[in-house]
């Protein structure tokens, strides 16, 4: 039998303290950068012929400088700025994976809800340019959210109505939520008098600059409040533990009189939000238009974040802000290294076979705890079908 | 939906739909688009395959499609390394050159590779399997995309080449009445040949042989398994890393058959239809075959209409549906098939339940 | 008997697991064409001591000798292989395989190194089948194939892979008793072709109908062994328990006030369309303990999900306190009256991942003072938590530990408390003490009774005639989804009860003169 998890939200009045169960992320995340080193090193092996010791020193060192841990005031706060706003989306991308995990659901498909927010909220942003700017900047947001809703309904209530697994589900769409940006990006909504097929101008429904500095843009700010505000669902509302009994013996959750069939289609469609946002946030904030190829890594950075944070929010504010600073210093890593920026890929595949195989950290570093990998976020259905929960 | 047919459009529908019908049964025999079904299903057979033989034994494994992506990879890798080291003239009806018969090998090799560690997390460290397959997928997309631009990148000429199909005797494509199907299935390259040669040989094997009932009897109830003496974790390791041969010649197949070149991201989503594949053919391989026919037809359907487009009613309804949703078809399909079938096709009993060996008092 | 070697012996067997002595030096030997009988409760130490014998454990101390001569066996195939082989108390059958893959898997009819042979498998399956009295379709599938003819695909599983020794362990749990005569017919036969059979049990009479000898154990000893001519059930009870006595709690008398539930010709269907309650028709009263007797599998389980609001019934009438429940969720009829302790309680009782405060407000956890509108009190969920566990003796370090943690009796008091607590009209109870010890059994007894005699109407399903004997102050029996018998608590007899679970006979008003042997 698997361990037993060990429930433990942070109190009001309790102050958060990284128990040992947090101790494995983290040491997953040291073994997987020390792995990391080692692909450094044989590509600089492999690409100019001798071994060079310090190169993934001059690697990390020039990552966390990209990232704005540096010395140098102006390089930091652009570093800093640029981690933030990596990291946001990724946030409220982690919270979408996160939310669905605690309903013992798998949501693959955040990527698939993004684009289709993204999308939404360009084709909105678009339409509604020339309103006052608040009330466009709302609808776009708006339109977003609702896209991103839909798409994580759909696998919810198949998976609800039908059991058809959400991960097969949610994959297929992402794929079709490509196929749709395509089509609508170089049909309805493709934009005049550009290069190239794109979406049209924003005007007013543009999200305005925090601080004056670049890209700081307002929309970081819904990720900072979507924090508290799932974190207050999951564990103050009744709503929140029916999610939570449904993730954890959907049996039980019948025998209590909750409707699993109902808190699935909820969750799904309210992690779907969530991605959505991120999507019209991405749009609205930094590229300001969507083209027919656009392309983005968030879905898969956002399951890694919520593995990593162990579903949890503020463990998956953590992990977002450290898979920010990664993208963001990469730039600057391949500039002074040449290491290819896909080296993050490598790095966030190999923290994620640490974490599965936990045992590995665990024999490591001797952590001795009960728990720490992933038994905790076990999925409720492990097969594809075992009929609809009703 | 007895409403909408009786409605207004409900005539018209059905007139498109007949339409439909008969330009299907008009359209597949014609070889460029019978061939291309077949040669569109041979990574989703193979896909379905290395599925099955997970499933089967009990192991859920949704990583089939990292596992041909990474195996694409070094298939093309290793055949292009290969090829510019010793080169090669095309031998035989298939085109077989060294460095190509090198890349096979690669990717079978990569696919054992990460269906042991999948069987590894799977079976020894019972993690969750669908967080498993998961963590291959995106590792695979990590690993390729990261080696890709090392590799692949600086040197842009090269591949190893690319096998070549059969070219059927007229002798057999002018049999009448099937001429053109078994003219399909010949006039393949040697990879998609062999899957149907492999799917045919795991039927016989899965319910004839004795490695096949006890495949079964672990999938369905390992402790009945552990009683009469069977070493369940052993049986469900073997499997599993002889599935990931079948995955290891569908990445294969991609880099070196059906085309000479490596995109990131080119399995697009195979290895999943593969596994609804397994899902509607009831986790059995002819079943399976038949449903990877079914999808790969999904796709070829935007091929018939190149070749001949069809007209009248059928044509405008046909030529008003945008080109990327076309291409979206199989997957629609997929989720379609996945509601309506999953239910009414039943798992094996143990599927993705990892085993522990229990000794009680 | 003639004097020959023991087919099988074990010598000072012992085996130790963490914080229990399961085997204290057992010796037991078993004569070829001997049925030995292993007898002992719950927990004595008998499926640790059989383990052994089929490999699947390794003993501290002690030897296994086979026809004399000591051996190791090293798991079940070595056991298999030694000719000894084991039908356990919860099938092995894989259900969707046929019945010769199922005989087959293992120790397979090859036709060449790769392939089955089948048509030689079903031909031995066939002839083994006559020799010993039964007539068998190698072809059908085993989930088709009724409980009692599941058994024997067992047994010829073990005669295909030619045992010399036969292990069966609880055979007769799930057989109703003409079942069991036919087994036991079985049994016969093998024994008189020189087969030794090992039947573990804790049925005092079926084991002085059946067995040549009875070793009985207790707490991991032997404590006897008996020839049946020369004991009686007395004697094998007390040879079970010890010098203590079984506690049964003094019900005392009920004070019936007015009907509570009225079940009206309730239809309702299994998991696979079948109709597994067919039109029951039953009423129970405020101050009253209604009990359900029968056989398990003859509909209980789904006549307690439609009065739960887990299953919806096809037809028929329930009525709690006056109002229709007939098709209402569960929510709804807790909000009714209803209180429930469900028979799966780890499925459906509990979440073991929750920590313990959590669990005591599972179904209460929407209303006040838990919650207000949609935001929870946790403070006050704490405080009546802490009440619960004080009330019911629940044994646990805090109320925020997982419930994951608690024994098996101290998860059941949980659940009890959190039913058992509050102003509840009907509680329905569904094997409330299985698996649990002594001590936990007599306390939800005592608090079964006590909350009848505060006015509430109980309904009790169990498999353990004793209990519902014990508790019940009407008892019903219930044969393939009907209600076939009601009789009065007081004057109810456990012979005619048994009969009625196993025949369903309607007419068996008589009482049967005395139990066999």
């Amino acid at each position: 039998m698997p361990p037993p998890q060990d429930e433990r939200p942070p109190r009001a009045g309790r102050r958060f303290v990284p128990g040992p169960a947090a101790l494995v992320p983290i040491l997953a995340v040291v073994l997987a950068f020390l792995a990391g080193s080692v692909l450094i090193l044989l590509t600089g092996f492999a690409t100019v012929g001798h071994l060079d010791l310090l190169l993934p020193v001059t690697a990390y060192l020039a990552l966390l400088q990209g990232a704005g841990i540096t010395t140098d005031p102006a390089q930091a706060t652009n570093g800093l700025v640029n981690t933030v706003v990596q990291a946001a989306p990724l946030v409220l991308g982690g919270l979408s994976v996160g939310l669905a995990f605690k309903a013992g659901l798998f949501n693959i498909g955040a990527q698939g809800q993004f684009l289709m927010g993204a999308l939404a909220a360009a084709g909105t942003g678009a339409a509604v340019a020339g309103w006052p700017g608040p009330l466009a900047i709302l609808a776009a947001i708006l339109a977003g959210c609702i896209a991103g809703a839909a798409w994580g309904f759909i696998p919810g209530a198949l998976k609800a109505f039908t059991g058809a697994h959400e991960v097969v589900t949610t994959i297929m769409l992402n794929t079709i939520a490509a196929s749709v940006v395509g089509w609508l990006v170089t049909g309805p909504l493709l934009a005049t008098g550009f290069s190239f097929d794109r979406t049209g101008d924003l005007g007013n429904a543009t999200l305005p600059i925090l601080f004056g500095t670049r890209n700081l843009h307002l929309g970081v700010l819904a990720s900072v409040l979507a924090v508290p505000v799932i974190w207050f669902l999951l564990w103050r509302l009744t709503l929140g533990f029916e999610i939570r009994t449904v993730g954890a013996n959907p049996s039980a959750a019948r025998y209590a009189g909750m409707r699993p069939a109902f808190l699935i289609v909820f969750t799904m469609s309210l992690a779907g939000l969530l991605a959505g946002l991120a999507g019209s946030m991405e749009i609205l904030g930094i590229t300001h238009f969507m083209n027919a190829s656009y392309g983005t890594s968030v879905g898969f950075d956002s399951i890694t974040v919520a593995l990593l944070g162990r579903a949890h929010p503020v463990g998956i504010v953590l992990a977002a802000l450290l898979f920010g600073a990664l993208r963001a210093g990469a730039g600057l890593m391949q500039i002074k290294t040449h290491i290819p920026v896909e080296i993050v890929d490598v790095i966030q595949a190999i923290v994620l076979l640490f974490i599965a195989a936990d045992v590995i950290v665990r024999f490591v570093f001797r952590v001795r705890t009960g728990h720490g990998g992933l038994a905790e976020l076990q999925t409720v259905t492990k097969s594809y079908g075992e009929g609809a929960v009703r | 939906m007895e409403g909408l047919a009786n409605g207004l459009y409900g005539i018209p529908v059905l007139g498109v739909v007949f339409q439909l019908v008969g330009y299907l049964v008009a359209v597949i025999p014609e070889p460029t688009v019978s061939h291309q079904i077949i040669f569109l299903a041979t990574p989703l057979i193979l896909g379905a395959l290395c599925g099955i033989m997970n499933e089967r034994s009990g192991v859920v494994n949704i990583g089939i499609e990292g596992m041909m992506l990474s195996s694409a990879f070094a298939a093309f890798v290793a055949a292009g390394l290969a090829n510019e080291a010793l080169g090669g003239t095309p031998w035989g009806a298939f085109g077989i050159t060294v460095p190509l018969l090198i890349g096979v090998v690669a990717g079978v090799i990569n696919g054992v590779l990460v269906s042991t560690l999948h069987a590894w997390l799977s079976i020894t460290i019972r993690a969750d399997q669908i967080i498993s397959g998961t963590i291959i997928n995106i590792a695979a997309v990590g690993a390729t995309g990261y080696l890709h631009r090392i590799i692949i990148t600086p040197n842009p000429h090269l591949g190893g080449g690319i096998f070549s199909a059969w070219t059927v005797p007229d002798a057999i494509t002018s049999i009448p009445v099937v001429g053109w199907l078994v003219s399909a299935f010949l006039g393949q390259g040697p990879i998609a040949m062999s899957a149907l040669f492999l799917m045919l040989l795991l039927q016989v094997m899965l319910f004839r042989s004795r490695w096949g009932l006890r495949t079964r009897a672990v999938g369905e109830h390992p402790k009945a398994a552990e009683t009469v003496g069977i070493d369940v974790i052993r049986l469900r390791y073997r499997n599993v890393v002889l599935g990931g041969v079948f995955a290891g010649l569908a990445g294969a197949f991609l880099t070196l058959e059906s085309q000479a070149s490596f995109q990131l991201n080119m399995t697009a989503g195979r290895g999943f239809i593969a596994l609804a594949a397994v899902i509607i053919g009831r986790w059995t391989p002819v079943g399976a075959f038949g449903a990877a026919l079914l999808f790969s037809a999904a796709t070829a359907l935007q091929v018939a209409i190149g070749v001949n487009p069809p007209t009248g009613q059928l044509g405008s309804v046909l030529g008003a549906i945008p080109s990327q949703l076309f291409g979206a078809l199989p997957y629609i399909v997929t989720i379609i098939v996945l509601a309506g079938f999953i239910g009414r096709s039943v798992a094996p009993a143990a599927d993705g339940q990892p085993y522990a060996k229990e000794v009680r008092s | 008997m003639v004097d020959v070697a023991p087919a099988l012996e074990m010598r000072g067997i012992t085996k130790r697991y963490p914080g229990v002595l399961a085997n204290d030096r057992i010796s037991l030997d078993v004569r070829p064409g001997e049925i030995h009988a292993l007898l002992g409760e719950n927990g004595a130490g008998k499926s640790t001591l059989m383990n052994i014998l089929y490999g699947l454990a390794a003993p501290d101390e002690g030897e296994i000798l086979l026809d004399g001569t000591p051996v190791t066996i090293n798991g079940p195939s070595d056991a298999i292989a030694r000719g000894i082989s084991m039908v356990h108390q919860h099938f092995m059958l894989v259900p969707v395989l046929s019945v010769a893959d199922n005989i087959l898997l293992g120790k397979e009819t090859m036709a060449n190194p790769i392939f089955l042979d089948r048509a030689e498998a079903h031909r031995r399956i066939v002839e083994l089948g006559k020799r010993f009295g039964f007539e068998i379709d190698p072809e059908a599938k085993v989930e088709s194939l009724s409980v009692g003819w599941q058994q024997r695909v067992e047994i010829l599983k073990a005669l295909y892979r030619e045992a010399r020794i036969l292990v069966l362990d609880e055979p007769t749990a799930v057989l109703t008793p003409q079942e069991t005569e036919e087994i036991f017919a079985v049994l016969r036969r093998l024994a008189a072709e020189g087969h030794s059979i090992i039947f573990i049990s804790h049925k005092l009479y079926e084991v002085l109908a059946i067995a040549d000898r009875i070793t009985v154990i207790r707490r991991g000893k032997v404590v006897g062994t008996r020839i049946p001519a020369q004991t009686d059930e007395d004697d094998l009870a007390e040879l079970m328990v010890g010098r203590e006595v079984q506690l049964t709690v003094d019900r005392g008398e009920s004070h019936p006030a007015g009907t509570v539930l009225e079940v009206d010709g309730l239809r309702v269907n299994d998991d696979r369309g079948r109709e597994a309650v067919r039109g029951v028709t039953f009423a129970v009263q405020g101050g009253e303990i209604l009990g359900i007797a029968g056989v398990a599998g003859n509909g209980q389980d789904e006549l307690v999900e439609a009065l739960t609001g887990l299953r919806k019934p096809t037809g028929g009438r329930v009525t709690l306190a006056g109002q229709d429940v007939t098709n209402q969720r569960t929510r709804q009829m807790n909000e009714a009256g209803l209180r429930f302790v469900p028979g799966d309680r780890h499925r459906f009782g509990l979440v073991l991942g929750f920590p313990v405060d959590d669990n005591l407000v599972l179904t209460s956890y929407y209303r006040p003072p838990f919650a207000r509108g949609l935001l929870r009190d946790e403070d006050a969920i704490d405080v009546a938590a802490r009440r619960s566990i004080a009330e019911f003796d629940i044994r646990t370090p805090s109320e925020h530990v997982p419930a994951s943690t608690l024994s098996g009796g101290n998860q059941q008091k949980l659940i009890v408390a959190r039913e058992f607590g509050g102003e509840l009209k009907l509680l329905v109870l569904d094997q409330p003490t299985r698996g649990l010890d002594v001590g936990s059994i007599e306390f939800i007894h005592r608090q079964t009774i006590a909350r009848r005699d505060a006015g509430a109407a109980v309904l009790l399903v169990s498999a353990e005639l004793d209990e519902v004997l014990e508790l019940s102050d009407r008892i019903a029996v219930m044969y393939r989804g009907e209600i076939v018998a009601i009789r009065d608590g007081r004057t109810a007899d456990k012979e005619e009860i048994g009969l009625l679970m196993a025949t369903g006979n309607r007419d068996a008003a008589v009482a049967t003169a005395g139990s066999p042997g």
